[in-house]
């Protein structure tokens, strides 16, 4: 019998690691031979943790299982979802980044290859740099940290510039809250993340990668460092497939503070310093890590690039609407039925999402507010639903997709409070270099507290404060968190203590 | 060099600091070293480390300083981190760290008295799909109400 458990942190979370020692004990106990593949997470988090038994090629699912239910796995009583690729919220998706996650061992290098892994470097490796970065360019696509900036735009900058040596950085600083897409990445299918840092390398000729990834993500880091310790033994990193070509990659953990997600205080906190954000110019591309010209790129990113050029730059450019090209890991996250992970093409409603994908809220009430994009992001209402999933789409909203996590909150939502938390976060992860998110962010949770107190008259300098730090301030921590606050001001102003005009 | 150290200290600190010099940037990596080790950050190590990187004191105690998790003195244990973060919220979070943290009789940061556990807020754990989330240890744990956490935390040390 063929069992696969996921081991995601989430699924563990959720008590996986004890539905796996009771299906070995079970297995045990009956004499009867079992393969437990522990895989990363299909990501549908509500199932977790999911077992899936293979009958006749096809793997059928069991889930949410417990260590009592195990005995019904074996015995037949247990019931079943049917095929797992058959549940609607999974038959419904495009998998292209995600491809590979939750179906197999993710340090199996002999199963990465047998879905496709490895064709997209070794295409890479018979093309020039030029041929690598124009493929990347046709592909449409965009970074998926939060900025959005096409890719391979990034990667000529980096390939035209002179330096002695040059760097690929990986951001897995992923802090936003409602996103976990990295951190299951990582967990579930490392080997794309390495091989498309390689792919990068070879684009821009540099020889060194780091992973910066959060310690809050321990899981993770221990999967990619056994990944990194599998690749090397296997000619993937160090002298690439042995093509004389070099590569090699690190992993470095970061300490505990938000800002370093922002590219430029990232570098700073390899480099060993206090990780305050650089003012741009001069750009990473052109004085990175070291000083150096450095790629830096979001995890998904990265590891969208194997499959770019496995299918070709034209498959993946064929997803999506508008600008917005290829798919996208959408995480479903806060108060939904069905959280998880969502990789679909651009252009699908907000609302479908909510509503029919994840199922609407847990608690059943109605859905009061989505923020979207993380902490930094804008706070959507119900009127908002028809907005389709896409960067410039959601701009015109004033809002922004970010890394892709979709926050539910239900009526229970206190707007005012979730404002306040947005100033106060800042003030906590502030880097402090400059005065707008340093003295703004402290300044933005006492104005809201004076509103919360009954001093209307507070509200214009909430704006005017919000206004300063938005134009004034040197990233996006200082410069977006007017996101969130001025759309819970705007979409809901009788919290605030102010009329809700009539037109609305 | 502080005279009153110890040698075994000297030698265990001389020991990671030079285990990671070898790195491009290894100043984290030294400090995640030593607090792995020690489980916090002894002062004597300031100067050592600066003298080995070539730089300041004041610099090390920078960036020491920078980041959340480094500490110059001991935490219990064990370290409960709680997720404050939105998705958290959206489903109890706030309540239960509330509960957790009056049941423990400590403020955010705080060790209980009898020294075992310290907890920590922590700003998004990536399990926001099953939320509200904590961490203990190096532990994940998902959808858990105040009760579930509290008997968890009772149930360490035993």
């Amino acid at each position: 019998m063929k069992i696969y458990l996921s081991q995601d942190s989430a699924a563990k979370a959720l008590g996986a690691e004890e539905v796996a020692a009771a299906i070995r004990t079970e297995a045990e106990a009956r004499g009867q031979e079992i393969t437990l593949v522990r895989t990363g997470s299909r990501g549908m988090i509500w199932l977790e943790p999911l077992v899936e038994i293979e009958r006749e090629g096809i793997r059928i699912g069991y889930g949410p299982m417990t260590a009592d239910g195990v005995s019904g796995l074996f015995d037949g009583s247990a019931p079943d979802l049917g095929p797992v690729e058959d549940i609607p919220f999974f038959a419904a998706q495009t998998r292209l980044t995600f491809a590979r996650v939750g179906r197999i061992d993710p340090l199996d290098l002999a199963a990465y290859e047998a879905e496709g892994g490895l064709s997209g470097l070794r295409r890479a490796l018979e093309m020039t740099p030029e041929a690598i970065v124009e493929e990347v360019k046709a592909s449409g696509l965009r970074g998926r940290g939060g900025a959005g900036f096409p890719t391979g735009i990034k990667w000529d900058t980096v390939r035209q510039a002179e330096g002695a040596r040059k760097y690929i950085v990986c951001n897995a600083d992923e802090g936003d809250s409602g996103t976990f897409a990295d951190r299951m990445l990582i967990e579930g299918d490392p080997m794309a993340l390495i091989e498309g840092m390689v792919i990068a390398g070879l684009a821009v000729g540099a020889t060194k990668g780091f992973v910066y990834l959060r310690s809050e993500y321990p899981d993770a880091i221990a999967v990619l460092r056994a990944a990194i310790a599998r690749a090397e033994g296997a000619g993937i990193l160090g002298d690439v497939m042995g093509s004389g070509r070099q590569f090699d990659l690190e992993v470095r953990v970061g300490a505990g503070a938000y800002v370093c997600g922002e590219e430029t205080s990232l570098l700073n906190s390899i480099e060993g310093k206090r990780a305050v954000v650089r003012a741009k110019p001069p750009l990473p591309a052109i004085e990175g890590l070291f000083g150096r010209p450095t790629v830096v790129n979001n995890v998904l990113s990265l590891a969208t690039i194997p499959v770019i050029f496995e299918k070709g730059a034209g498959h993946y450019a064929g997803f999506g609407l508008g600008r917005s090209l290829g798919t996208m890991p959408i995480q479903i996250a806060g108060n939904v039925r069905f959280g998880g992970l969502f990789e679909t093409a651009f252009g699908m409603p907000l609302g479908r999402l909510v509503e029919e994908i994840a199922g609407g809220t847990a608690s059943g009430r109605p859905v009061k507010a989505v923020q979207v994009g993380g902490p930094l992001g804008a706070y959507l209402t119900p009127g908002q639903f028809d907005t389709p999933f896409g960067y410039e789409e959601f701009d015109r909203e004033g809002a922004l997709i970010g890394h892709a996590g979709i926050v539910v909150f239900d009526e229970s939502a206190d707007m005012r409070a979730m404002a306040r938390f947005a100033m106060e976060f800042c003030a906590v992860e502030s880097c402090g270099k400059c005065t707008p998110c340093r003295i703004g962010a402290v300044r933005g949770v006492e104005v809201i507290d004076r509103i919360g107190a009954g001093d209307a008259s507070a509200v214009p300098i909430l704006r005017d404060l919000c206004e300063v730090m938005r134009d004034g301030s040197l990233c996006a921590l200082g410069g977006f968190t007017p996101y969130p606050v001025l759309s819970a001001l705007d979409h809901f102003p009788e919290e605030f203590g102010q009329q809700r005009e009539a037109a609305e | 060099m502080p005279k009153d150290m110890p040698q075994d200290m000297l030698e265990t600190l001389t020991r990671l600091i030079t285990g990671q010099l070898h790195l491009e940037g290894p100043l984290l990596p030294i400090l995640q070293a030593i607090q792995a080790e020690l489980d916090h950050v002894p002062e004597q190590a300031i100067p050592m480390i600066a003298d080995a990187l070539n730089i300041s004191a004041a610099e090390v105690h920078g960036v020491m300083s920078f980041y959340h998790d480094f500490r110059s003195a001991p935490a219990g244990r064990h370290i409960v981190k709680i997720c404050r973060a939105e998705a958290c919220q959206a489903v109890g979070g706030a309540a239960l760290a509330d509960a957790v943290l009056a049941d423990l009789g400590v403020a955010w940061h705080g060790t209980t008295a009898s020294g075992a556990v310290t907890v920590e807020p922590v700003y998004c754990l990536g399990l926001c799909a099953c939320g509200p989330a904590a961490m203990i240890d190096e532990r994940p744990v998902g959808r858990i109400d105040a009760a579930g956490l509290k008997r968890m935390i009772a149930e360490l040390d035993q």
